[in-house]
């Protein structure tokens, strides 16, 4: 694994992930923008400075792993997975292309990708499945889950959540894309889930809340996560879908579309910008 | 039929033996269940091997979920319930998080066709052979007494992918001459030339009773288990069309879709004859096993009055 310890270089490889995912969007001509780019920051914090994995081993027994529960928002995780060497880089043009490894929603086979998604609410249950494994097995690893908060709606999740606070898999710790958008609108007007942190606290877990698009917060909450004893834990992380290029932020209708040419290049342009603040 | 005392047994318990003899056999089977434990026949496990065996409360969406996650681990999960929940309930979850996968997830669904009796129409699973032989990579088995149920079991263990089988609550007496039993192999249990019933589960008893009657009016019936609708022993029921012209089929499950379907899917290209597929139209309803058959058609005197019926059209055509 690729694993970068400084926040500068961490948020470099966020903006070259961002890039990834949007050259990868327009070439497909269709895909999901907003949610791939809401949980870049997650998705980088968890597989550059907290996952132990091996691209060269995808199967190692002992390795972390990861669900993506919100199946749609592939485009992020296969920008990261070739970017760590999975596989090949050249694959990620491929994506929604007949004859591809790189289907519109993630499907295990693909090396890196631990579980078919997309479907949702069901990767928690797949996830816990998994943790009761590792505890069976003893094995000294983590699984990291994460959701959309729209995916929240459906029933089966919370009857994961039930599971994983029953069996204290203190192994298990998910994450919620708090971007409060889902297809529809905003979450609380779609179907308000009321007080949200609190619902995951009364069905037994460990509840983080971290700023998702920021290193240190993230850090701090996957440190916490660890270090829990006998409960699952959920990081709700609060996102800005469409992060990073200004025309796409909170904007619902970008949720299921990819960017047009000319959009591409007025995104590349606001990240070349990104890069050249963090550069100094 | 019921004067002579025979030795009867559900093909739940069938299941639950050889649960307990995999608990044993075959470290890496776990055994979930969504709060139907005794009603399935996995305590006897659960209460031998209870490190293995994990409880998941009345939540079939998320047991088969789990189970597809212990299955990625390399586990070999039976996740347990009603057939009408684990089918229906749960058909999103296995569709994606066990099919698409091809997993080794091994579902149990207990409680199959009408002879559930009294709980109705909610309890009494009627469609699973249809919802489950339409994914790609199950299989689908239907054991018609508790030895297949037991040998079935122990047999899926060894298929890399998942599979259903397909239990019931009645006790039923065993298969007689039913052979050596092998999934995706169809028995023929009884033979004959004159036209082909091919029945599987509790419906096996039927056809041979039905059989039997039909010898006495000088009409053979080859009689054919078809313990699995999936993969589909399209060898035997080719060869049986052909031999006798005239095929019926009859199964606990409704007449759309399921075991009867599947056969006419392979004679309509192979060797269409006159077809009759007996099952049930509609919802069940509560009553006693007995009078249910009886209500929704499924007797031997039924077969008897179908198969004649059928043997006119045979000769119609021919």
């Amino acid at each position: 694994m690729k694993r970068i310890d400084d926040t500068t270089g961490l948020k470099k490889k966020a903006i070259e992930i961002r890039r990834s995912i949007l050259s990868m969007l327009s070439a497909a001509g269709s895909g999901h923008t907003g949610g791939s780019l809401s949980m870049v920051d997650i998705l980088v914090t968890l597989y550059y400075s907290k996952m132990n994995y091996d691209p060269k081993n995808p199967k190692w027994r002992d390795r972390d792993k990861f669900i993506l529960s919100k199946g749609h928002a592939c485009p992020a995780l296969y920008a990261v997975l070739a970017d760590v060497g999975f596989f090949p880089k050249s694959e990620l043009a491929t994506l929604r292309k007949l004859g591809s490894r790189l289907q519109g929603h993630p499907q295990y086979g693909l090396p890196g990708v631990e579980v078919s998604t997309g479907s949702l609410g069901q990767g928690l249950s797949v996830a816990a499945g998994m943790a009761i494994a590792d505890k069976m097995d003893n094995i000294n690893a983590r699984i990291y889950c994460i959701m959309g908060d729209g995916e929240t709606n459906e029933g089966q999740v919370w009857e994961a959540a039930m599971t994983a606070a029953h069996y204290k898999l203190n192994n298990l710790c998910a994450i919620v894309d708090f971007n409060k958008m889902q297809i529809d609108g905003w979450c609380c007007e779609v179907k308000s889930q009321g007080e949200y942190r609190d619902k995951w606290k009364n069905f037994g877990w460990h509840t983080i809340e971290a700023e998702g698009h920021d290193y240190d917060s993230l850090d701090k909450a996957f440190e916490e996560a660890k270090n829990v004893k006998g409960m699952p834990q959920m990081i709700i992380a609060h996102t800005i879908k469409g992060k990073g290029i200004s025309f796409i932020e909170n904007k619902v209708e970008w949720h299921g579309i990819s960017p047009k040419k000319d959009e591409l290049a007025k995104a590349f342009a606001e990240l070349d910008e990104q890069e050249k603040d963090l550069v100094g | 039929m019921n004067e002579v005392k025979v030795k009867k047994e559900s093909t739940r318990d069938g299941f639950g033996k050889a649960l307990l003899e995999l608990g044993d056999t075959n470290a890496d089977v776990v055994v979930l269940s969504a709060d139907l434990t005794e009603s399935v026949r996995a305590h006897w496990f659960r209460d031998k091997y209870p490190d293995r065996f994990i409880s998941h409360g009345v939540a079939e969406q998320d047991m088969m979920g789990a189970a597809a996650g212990l299955a990625l681990s390399g586990k070999i999960p039976f996740a347990c319930t009603f057939g009408a929940f684990a089918s229906g309930r749960a058909w999103d979850q296995i569709r994606i998080s066990v099919a698409y996968m091809n997993l080794n997830v091994k579902i149990a669904g207990s409680h199959g066709g009408i002879s559930v009796g009294g709980d109705g129409a909610t309890h009494q699973a009627l469609e699973e052979i249809a919802l489950m032989r339409i994914l790609p990579n199950m299989t689908v088995v239907v054991p018609a007494d508790s030895r297949e149920a037991y040998l079935a079991t122990i047999q899926a263990v060894d298929i890399k992918g998942p599979v259903y089988l397909r239990l019931g609550r009645a006790p039923v007496p065993a298969v007689p001459n039913a052979g050596e039993f092998k999934i995706g192999k169809a028995n023929v249990i009884v033979d004959g030339g004159d036209l082909a019933i091919i029945a599987c589960g509790h419906m096996v008893e039927k056809a041979v009773y039905a059989a039997h009657e039909l010898a006495q009016k000088g009409i053979t019936a080859r009689v054919i288990n078809l313990h699995t609708p999936k993969p589909i022993d399209r060898e035997t029921i080719i060869k049986a069309a052909m031999e006798t012209g005239a095929v019926l089929t009859i199964e606990e499950h409704t007449m759309y879709g399921g075991m009867g379907s599947a056969v006419a899917e392979v004679l309509v290209e192979t060797a269409p004859v006159p077809m009759k597929i007996m099952g049930i139209k509609g919802f069940g309803v509560s009553g006693e096993p007995d009078e249910l058959y009886e209500h929704f058609g499924l007797t031997e005197k039924h077969l008897v009055k179908e198969a004649e019926k059928l043997l006119k059209r045979k000769k119609k055509q021919a």
